[in-house]
């Protein structure tokens, strides 16, 4: 069978993988900013209690590894009541995961912020929490964007392994069609040069596009 | 505590009072018990070498480094210490921001907000601590800003400005609070020769038409001379000399102050 | 936790233990092949040779933008495709050192980015051969500042031994997905297997830090 014959078959299948791929990535994508941004913050506080939950949900997903997690998520949090059926539990595994990453670099972008724009806003007798709203944090998102891009990406990856937990997303379907064909390189090279399509051409250049959009806002372009 | 007041009760209550005021960094003192009075509308110039406190003593003004020993008084009542119980306890933040509202700081490296244009900088404190309404804030700024004579510039982000335009916005930033007590923290110092000369014009003007009690460290020695009510030459976290300036330039007694004026002359 | 069997934990940590093991070998091997690997790929990227330098780069950029999972289900089924039987063991390894030395070899060529141009300049004046120069003026200076990055994937390699399981490699998760199946409570295994990755990954990059400061030192960098 040729590869455009190939496609003609099984190409519908991929899509439809590729497409619960993304709804899969830009939930999880969601989920990560805010749990980012809040963990990010929550790591920042002079509260000891408040920064010790951050570091610990931090530390905690970071260094545990997502596949476990997702297992975790989806087998043992029922047996303590919390059911997710398993496109949920995909990710919101994920965005949990990804969010404790995410939060180490907002952590890294608001303490970036030149000293002297704190020291400004204090001279203007601002509030802490004024300073931190209008004008610490929209300079640190500036600075957060690239590494975000770079997470972008990472999070499509992990979203792969939702398919372990039967989420036809698609790893899922390459997984099934060469079940039944054998044709492992036609179904996994696809597969592959779909993600890279996603990553490379669709990912990327949008994190780009956003990062001029936000850099002409704040006046800097 | 005890030997301060909780509230100056003088005939003549300086605008600013630093009583017996020490700051440390570790085993290194930088202010050492320093007793210093500022009347109201003065116009203070602080001279001397780096390392002898000069900016830090504008920095404890403005709360933005913590006092190891003694009292920070500002219009008669205590900024780094609050009364509690008929005594003087050290002041938590809630009581330092109320009172700081009356002092406004220009800072050597401008600091202006560089996601907001000139105006919005100029209006972002009265709206947001004042609580004055937007179209108050604005007509303010924008008198501000014709005042530094950067009216044109209000739509500008710090980017596009020139760091003399830039130090001009700042100016009209602080003053945009109307504060009782402006801070220059050698505002010239980061600038390029030729833009110096409008910066000092804007502060010149503010001296002469504003009732504003000023304290500006500097190296401007020539202005410093020509603008000041009173000149503070500063070494070794100490007050060495101070006075007019025509008598302390003219005339140092100190050996330290000759010292210094001297080699400062001598590189002009 | 309701339902806990301290009895059973105890039962199945025999068996989870020498998985611990097994995927410490696999991260082990992995990165090695990894870091020697990766190597290679900047190398490649820094020669003269137009077409060489685009197809690497390209290549790199290909695997780090996929996800590993996908990788390693490639590697395992396509070969017997060649009539090569692979084992589970030597395609997870091929995978996950290809995988790892595309993300390393980004690490090697920022390390060797920074080094200032006079320094290469100053070897030409000196005559020294390439080889000299890279092995005693460029990568004494380049490893420092990789070290960080190179120290963040040995980690990140570890907790990715996981994915070996998808093709039955006697690792951790697999061995606990076993046990799962095998007596169906996954709460013991499952949570076992997180704490040992935490036992395991916490120190680790505590120690990476202790390890790459006196690096710095012992190199007399003072940046």
């Amino acid at each position: 069978m040729s590869y455009t014959d190939f496609l003609a078959v099984h190409g519908g299948r991929l899509l439809s993988g590729a497409v619960i791929t993304a709804e899969q990535t830009i939930l999880a994508a969601i989920l990560a900013v805010t749990i980012a941004l809040i963990m990010g913050l929550m790591r920042l506080a002079p509260n000891l209690v408040i920064r010790g939950i951050a570091t610990v949900y931090i530390e905690l997903f970071r260094g545990t590894s997502l596949l476990v997690q997702l297992y975790w998520i989806f087998f043992v949090l029922p047996l303590f009541g919390v059911s997710f059926e398993k496109f949920t539990a995909g990710f919101v595994a994920v965005g949990m995961n990804l969010g404790a990453y995410g939060a180490e670099v907002v952590r890294g972008a608001i303490q970036s912020v030149p000293r002297g724009q704190y020291e400004a806003s204090i001279a203007l007798s601002m509030s802490p929490a004024d300073r931190m709203r209008r004008i610490i944090l929209p300079q640190a998102i500036l600075i957060m964007l690239p590494p975000w891009g770079n997470l972008m990406i990472e999070l499509l990856k992990g979203t792969a392994l939702v398919a372990l937990i039967s989420v036809a997303d698609l790893m899922f379907q390459a997984r099934q069609i060469n079940g039944t064909t054998f044709l492992s390189i036609e179904a996994f090279g696809s597969a592959l040069v779909i993600y890279y399509i996603m990553a490379r051409l669709i990912i990327t250049p949008s994190m780009r596009r956003f990062e001029l959009f936000m850099t002409r806002k704040m006046g800097r372009a | 505590m005890q030997d301060f007041p909780l509230q100056l009760e003088d005939d003549t209550i300086p605008m600013v009072r630093f009583s017996k005021v020490t700051k440390s960094y570790g085993p290194l003192t930088v202010l050492d018990s320093l007793d210093l009075d500022i009347a109201a509308n003065e116009m203070v110039s602080i001279i001397g070498p780096s390392g002898s406190g000069k900016t830090t003593v504008l920095r404890m003004l403005m709360t933005l480094e913590t006092i190891n020993g003694g009292v920070i008084y500002v219009d008669g009542r205590p900024l780094t210490h609050m009364p509690k119980n008929d005594r003087l306890m050290p002041a938590d933040e809630k009581h330092m921001r109320k009172e700081r509202v009356n002092i406004g700081m220009v800072f050597q490296h401008f600091n202006l907000f560089p996601h907001m244009t000139a105006l919005e900088n100029c209006i972002e404190a009265p709206v947001q601590v004042l609580g004055m309404s937007k179209d108050e804030a604005v007509e303010r700024a924008v008198d501000l800003l014709r005042m530094v004579g950067l009216a044109d510039k209000r739509d500008q982000h710090p980017s596009r400005l020139s760091g003399g335009q830039q130090q001009r916005v700042a100016i009209a930033r602080a003053l945009a609070m109307r504060p009782k007590v402006m801070l220059l923290d050698e505002v010239t110092s980061a600038l390029d020769p030729e833009v110096i000369g409008e910066v000092l014009n804007v502060i010149r003007h503010l001296n002469s038409e504003h009732s504003l009690t000023m304290l500006m460290v500097t190296h401007q020695m020539g202005f410093a001379r020509e603008i000041s009510d009173r000149v503070c030459f500063f070494y070794g976290g100490k007050i060495a000399e101070q006075g007019p300036p025509d008598q302390l330039f003219g005339n140092p007694q100190n050996e330290r102050t000759k010292q210094f004026l001297s080699a400062v002359l001598e590189s002009h | 936790m309701f339902d806990w069997r301290w009895d059973f934990t105890f039962q199945i940590l025999p068996r989870l233990l020498w998985a611990t093991v097994n995927t410490l070998l696999a991260a082990g091997i992995g990165y090695a092949i990894a870091l020697v690997l990766g190597l290679v790929l900047a190398l490649a990227q820094r020669t003269k040779v137009k077409p060489l330098t685009f197809v690497v780069r390209e290549f790199v950029e290909f695997i780090r933008s996929t996800p590993l999972v996908l990788q390693i289900f490639f590697v395992f089924y396509v070969g017997p495709q060649f009539g090569i039987r692979l084992s589970p063991w030597t395609s997870g390894m091929i995978a996950i050192g290809l995988h790892y030395a595309a993300y390393l070899s980004e690490v090697y060529r920022a390390g060797i980015d920074a080094i200032p141009k006079g320094q290469w300049e100053a070897c030409r004046a000196l005559n020294l051969s390439m080889g000299r120069t890279y092995w005693r003026i460029v990568i004494p200076q380049a490893l420092p500042a990789s070290l960080p990055g190179m120290g963040n994937y040995l980690v990140g390699i570890f907790k990715d031994t996981p994915m070996l399981s998808v093709i039955g490699v006697a690792e951790l998760m697999h061995t606990a997905n076993a046990l799962g199946s095998e007596t169906y409570r996954f709460l013991e295994p499952y949570t076992l297997v997180g704490v040992i990755f935490l036992a395991i990954s916490l120190p680790t990059a505590a120690g990476l830090r202790v390890f790459e400061a006196w690096v710095r030192r012992r190199l007399g960098m003072t940046r």
